[in-house]
């Protein structure tokens, strides 16, 4: 039987402070992203090569998802909803290299991630609409709906995290199941399914942080 | 014997096989209405499966509750010593 998914394996002790293994994936994973955009974007040319092209396609294609969302510029959710994606979705393609599980299989990482999205969500709100048309949101459409909102406000954050953690550590777990069942090639098929999910589940929270932000500056129903 | 411990193994198995079945059936009535709804208006294709992704995220988000109760009555039940 493998070994719990709810709890991480301490890697060393930095000081008092205890270093998992997810920790570990997720700033290599940030070093790899970071590095790799700063040489990626050094040197732009109006003509580009075949890298720009793509990444081109990428940050364009993302612009425009966000775009049809909060219908109005993309530019200032831009650096929170694409970062998210680039990072979920190399994140949850890390199980497939040996060695390596992917660090949103743990409930901490997607915990911060979604209290990420909860405090951007406020933060965008205030500074688009003012603290106080931001707050008179809340008792839309009728003042007997405040509870209400004020409680779904935590209760999506925390769907967010246990979507994204319930989706991967299934992956996660399964793969590990069959494998400790039946050796060589059968865990092909379901690591070819984790690649699916992964990449659906990196693209459905960053599409929901951006409904969730677009909500909270008006551009959209609030959800 | 301690009972505690395989009325846990059955109530997770009961929350997984039963959590299944609603979400399953919801995601499949939601893609037959949007296959449905893009047969009749192609053009509309893109806003309807990113509104369909997002509903079966939202559905799906059921039965992951489902299953980290059933995986929280297995590895981390406070019940059991």
């Amino acid at each position: 039987m493998t070994d719990s998914p709810l709890t991480v394996t301490t890697l060393f002790h930095f000081g008092p402070v205890p270093i998992t293994t997810p920790v570990v994936t997720t700033w290599g994973l940030m070093a790899v992203l970071a590095i790799g955009s700063a040489l990626a974007t050094r040197r732009l040319t109006l003509r580009p090569g075949a890298l720009q092209t793509a990444l081109e396609l990428l940050v364009c294609g993302i612009a425009e998802q966000i775009r049809a969302i909060i219908r109005s510029d993309p530019t200032p959710l831009m650096p929170l909803v694409g970062t998210l994606f680039i990072f979920l979705a190399t994140a949850n393609l890390l199980g497939l290299l040996p060695g390596l599980e992917p660090p949103t299989a743990h409930l901490e990482t997607t915990a911060a991630l979604a209290g990420i999205v909860f405090v951007a969500t406020h933060v965008y709100g205030v500074r688009s609409l003012g603290l106080k048309r931001y707050l008179a949101g809340f008792a839309q459409p009728v003042w007997i709906m405040l509870p209400l909102n004020i409680v779904s406000e935590f209760t999506r954050s925390i769907s967010l995290m246990v979507r994204l953690f319930g989706n991967l550590m299934s992956g996660v777990f399964i793969g590990a199941l069959v494998l400790s069942l039946a050796g060589l090639f059968v865990p092909i098929p379901f690591m070819a399914l984790d690649i699916l999910t992964g990449l659906v589940q990196a693209y459905i929270f960053a599409i929901l942080a951006a409904v969730f932000i677009g909500a909270a500056i008006g551009a959209t129903d609030r959800s | 014997m301690n009972y505690v411990e395989h009325v846990s193994i059955v109530a997770a198995a009961f929350a997984v096989s039963f959590g299944a079945l609603g979400p399953a059936l919801a995601e499949g009535r939601a893609v037959a209405a949007t296959m449905d709804a893009i047969a009749r208006q192609p053009e509309s294709a893109g806003v309807l499966s990113r509104t369909l992704f997002v509903g079966l995220a939202m559905i799906e988000t059921t039965a992951i509750y489902c299953l980290v109760i059933a995986l929280l009555l297995l590895f981390a039940n406070p019940y059991v010593r």
